[in-house]
């Protein structure tokens, strides 16, 4: 089972995170939220030996599948960086991955005002493309942050995470005017977001 | 769970309607071919491809990506189809690869309608072939299966249809490559990367820039002031002033001062001037526009990435819109069949109220999704409202007052304007169409009447002479945006019929030599074109650009040919194509006013050449494609209002710059 635990983003402390928790994405303050990014990070594999070369890199990719009425319209990972509409953006395949030191290795920006009015769910899913097992990643994590104030609102760490190479991470999705988020964090196996459909759909 | 097949594996297949969708990180045509019992493709029809995308149960893409979705209905296809061949090739001639050992390898998947995956294939191994059949859907004792094909052809797509059994694989595979390239043609060619990281190329040119007089002198007043535009008039005065801060740090601050050890030629060390800012927004209100409210070096960097900014956020606006309206649609007419198969429905009230909740459903999204665009579409008028009197010249429309008061620059700037486009949502919004300066292709003002619906209600002679007119227009704003003597216009107009049109380049006296004519003037001009193009590529090989002739003509080069192919015989037509290949590379460029048909009885030994320019026309016609979601956006040419002087009174200043310059 994936443990979902408690962030320590500078913005202040994450939200602990059950799995199908779910929680509204509305600001304190009373304004709504506009702008969320997931972020994942991941240390790149340690060099073997005389030939550094050979080492196993490990390759993890963020991806979100827009859906309207439970039918996935748009996708946004590695081979489409931006959704038609651009409203959501990934920032870059990252074939390596980082430091493994809290810096996000790959990005997706969701602009929620920017969404289309059919879209009604947003699902963020990490796999390992390389094919490792969250076993046998280092210091990996995804979160959910507000992107308007750096705040950290879901956090989870993912190695040690038994054998599964994906992860159904979160939702957020549409709730009267606003967004909320439910946190999923179900793993799942496959390469690419294609091998996630059956493992997403019965979470919308 | 999905299979993951490997080269000759097979698997059934659980329904009939199906989508296959293929990665393949370049470019790359996707088409289907449907076979008989033996495998074989009975005739061209047979063949679904960019030019021909549908059959009946099958889809392909009408033009090459780098991701396809392909949607078979093997329910829908004929009884005697018994396989489908799925297939990939590279288009050719248009400058990519032209070897899958070249790109990653693609990736195909068969997916059911829902997304949920039945198999993939990667398809691994290939290397100089250029065409490959990745899956084969086939009849197997009444049910349908799948397998991986991956059969590479080197022959490319002519070589796959033959092996097929299709008699006519040549000319139809020629038939696909020419429908994908126009495709190609068609296309807006895609910004420079912007972004974090902002790595400018143009960097030296603008830094020069802003000494210069091409950036408007913080020409952008606050949004408040913005509606009454300062004319730039005072430019020569307000130019230095600006630039001030920046040409501090330059060389020349440096003479018999203390020793500079600032790289001469490095300059990124002085800070840009900060953009302008805007005023605070008010809360739940969106920002008001400002122009240059984008990243750069320089106001004109920034006021060009702001125009591209906005040509991609309408294109991103309408395609939420249309999107969201596509939904609605597909979802009301499903759930209108539901109510209709639905026998409880027929009696009673319950099949109307059925069919009303679905209507209202429909009607509810539909308005919410107006009322965004109204909402993004307002935004983006009101931007457009202060960018546009912020222009520079080279950027603004003949209207604009900048016009007026227009000096010859000092510096080449950025890029041209070359046209407005805009989308139907909205024809009154029109996005600048800009391209950078040097030209990387030519032109090809398209006088052909079969192009567009306005140009088919057109007299041939008007519509020619239009073409005419507009050639003349974008060569004037070349030459006046160029420096003094950095831009040569040559025109070849063998029968003289582009006269009238031609009168105001020629009559202000900025061609170098009169149009030339007759089939002698015509092969005067092209050798020596063709003569400079060889030696430049000469020089440049051998790297000794410093030796070339001193009387070289070092301007950028614009050939106009009009009437194309009259006054034409095989050895010019060969010249032609040669400085079309070779020529952007050192300077020379083609603006070909020619409609298609007349020339159509070179075959395709012409169609590189038409493939090689960007179209535009002479009236308003929707050709052009954008590079985020592909949508086709409305070309309009730029042409002074109608009863202006003003090309005229830019050209004089042209002129009299040129005829001052040293000989």
């Amino acid at each position: 089972m994936v443990d979902v635990s408690k962030g320590s983003a500078p913005g202040g402390p994450g939200v602990n995170l059950t799995k199908g928790q779910a929680i509204s994405l509305e600001k304190k303050g009373g304004g709504t939220l506009t702008a969320v990014r997931m972020g994942l990070g991941w240390q790149a594999a340690p060099r073997r030996g005389l030939f550094g070369s050979r080492t196993r890199e490990v390759d993890l990719d963020a991806s979100a599948v827009l859906f309207a009425d439970k039918q996935p319209v748009d996708v946004v990972f590695f081979r489409h960086l931006v959704s038609d509409d651009g409203s959501v953006k990934h920032t870059g395949d990252n074939l390596v991955g980082g430091a493994g030191q809290g810096g996000d290795d790959e990005a997706i920006l969701v602009d929620l005002q920017r969404v289309p009015v059919h879209i009604d769910q947003i699902v963020f899913t990490v796999n390992s493309f390389t094919g490792q097992t969250f076993q046998e990643v280092q210091n990996a994590f995804c979160r959910i942050v507000d992107e308007t104030n750096g705040e950290e609102m879901a956090r989870y760490t993912l190695d040690g995470g038994g054998q599964y190479t994906a992860q159904i991470m979160a939702k957020v999705h549409r709730a009267g005017a606003g967004w909320q988020m439910t946190a999923i964090g179900t793993p799942a196996n496959g390469r690419t977001f294609q091998d996630l459909m059956p493992s997403i759909l019965p979470h919308l | 769970m999905t299979a993951e097949l490997v080269r000759g594996q097979n698997h059934p297949l659980p329904q009939a309607r199906l989508e296959i969708r293929v990665s393949a990180g370049k470019p790359v045509v996707a088409g289907a071919t449907l076979g008989d019992e033996q495998g074989t493709v009975r005739g061209t029809e047979w063949v679904a491809h960019p030019g021909s995308p549908n059959l009946p149960g099958l889809e392909v893409s009408k033009q090459a990506a780098a991701d396809h979705r392909l949607a078979v209905d093997l329910e829908a296809l004929p009884e005697t189809v018994h396989r489908v061949n799925v297939l990939l090739a590279l288009p050719l001639g248009v400058g990519g690869p032209a070897r899958f050992g070249a790109v990653a390898a693609p990736f195909v998947s068969v997916t059911g309608l829902d997304g949920s995956e039945v198999v993939n294939y990667t398809v691994t191994g290939l290397d100089t072939e250029s065409a490959v059949v990745a899956l084969e859907l086939y009849r197997r004792q009444g049910k349908w299966k799948v397998r991986a094909v991956g059969q590479g052809y080197a022959g490319g797509l002519a070589e796959m249809l033959g092996d097929q059994g299709l008699a006519q694989a040549r000319e139809l595979a020629a038939a696909i490559q020419d429908a994908v390239s126009s495709g190609m043609a068609r296309s807006v060619a895609p910004p420079p990367p912007r972004g974090p990281g902002d790595d400018r190329v143009r960097r030296t040119t603008s830094h020069a820039t802003n000494g210069g007089r091409e950036t408007p002198p913080d020409a952008t007043p606050p949004p408040a002031a913005a509606p009454a535009p300062v004319p730039p008039v005072p430019t020569a005065a307000g130019g230095p002033q600006s630039g001030a801060p920046q040409t501090t740090q330059g060389p020349q601050s440096t003479q018999g001062g203390p020793i500079d050890y600032a790289h001469p030629r490095r300059r990124n060390t002085a800070p840009p001037p900060p953009p302008p800012a805007a005023p605070p927004t008010p809360p739940g209100q969106y920002p008001q526009p400002v122009a240059g409210d984008a990243s750069g070096w320089s106001m004109e960097e920034r006021l060009y990435n702001q125009v591209w900014g906005m040509f991609e956020d309408l294109a991103r606006t309408v395609a939420a819109y249309r999107s969201a309206v596509d939904f609605a649609e597909s979802r009301m007419d499903q759930e209108l069949d539901k109510a209709l198969s639905d026998p409880r429905s027929r009696i009673g009230t319950a099949g109307d109220t059925a069919r009303a909740t679905a209507r209202a459903k429909h009607d509810k999204l539909v308005g919410q999704a107006r009322d965004v665009l109204e909402r993004d579409l307002a935004q983006l008028a009101a931007e457009t409202d202060v960018v546009e009197p912020a222009l520079p010249p080279a950027f603004a429309s003949w209207d604009n007052p900048v016009w007026h008061g227009y000096r010859v620059p000092m510096e080449i700037p950025m890029a041209l304007r070359v046209g407005d486009l805009h989308l139907p949502e909205r024809p009154d919004l029109r996005i600048p169409m800009l391209v950078r300066l040097p030209l990387e292709r030519g032109l090809w003002i398209d006088s052909g009447r079969s192009g567009s619906e306005t140009a088919l209600l057109m007299e041939s002679d008007q519509l020619r002479r239009a073409a005419m007119e507009t050639a003349a227009a974008h060569a004037a704003r070349l030459l006046a945006v160029y420096p003094a003597g950095e831009f040569t216009v040559h025109v070849i107009d063998p029968a003289g019929t582009g006269a009238p049109a031609l009168a105001p380049l020629t009559e202000a006296g900025v061609l170098d030599a009169p149009p030339a004519a007759g089939a002698q003037g015509v092969a005067a001009v092209l050798a020596k074109l063709t003569q400079r193009v060889e030696l430049v590529q000469m020089a440049v090989r051998g790297g000794v650009t410093d030796s070339l002739p001193p009387d070289l003509d070092t301007a950028e080069q614009l050939l106009i040919v009009n009437d194309f192919p009259h006054g034409f015989d095989d050895r010019a037509v060969t010249q032609l194509r040669y400085l079309a290949d070779e020529g952007p590379a050192v300077g020379v460029h083609l603006m070909m006013v020619a409609d298609r048909e007349d020339a159509s009885a070179y075959g395709p030994v012409l169609d590189p050449l038409w493939r090689a320019l960007l179209r535009v026309t002479p009236v308003p016609d929707d050709h052009l494609i954008d590079p985020w979601v592909g949508h086709t956006w409305t070309y309009e040419p730029l042409l002074p209002p109608p009863g202006s002087q003003v090309v005229r009174q830019v050209l004089a200043q042209v002129a009299t710059a040129r005829r001052s310059l040293p000989r």
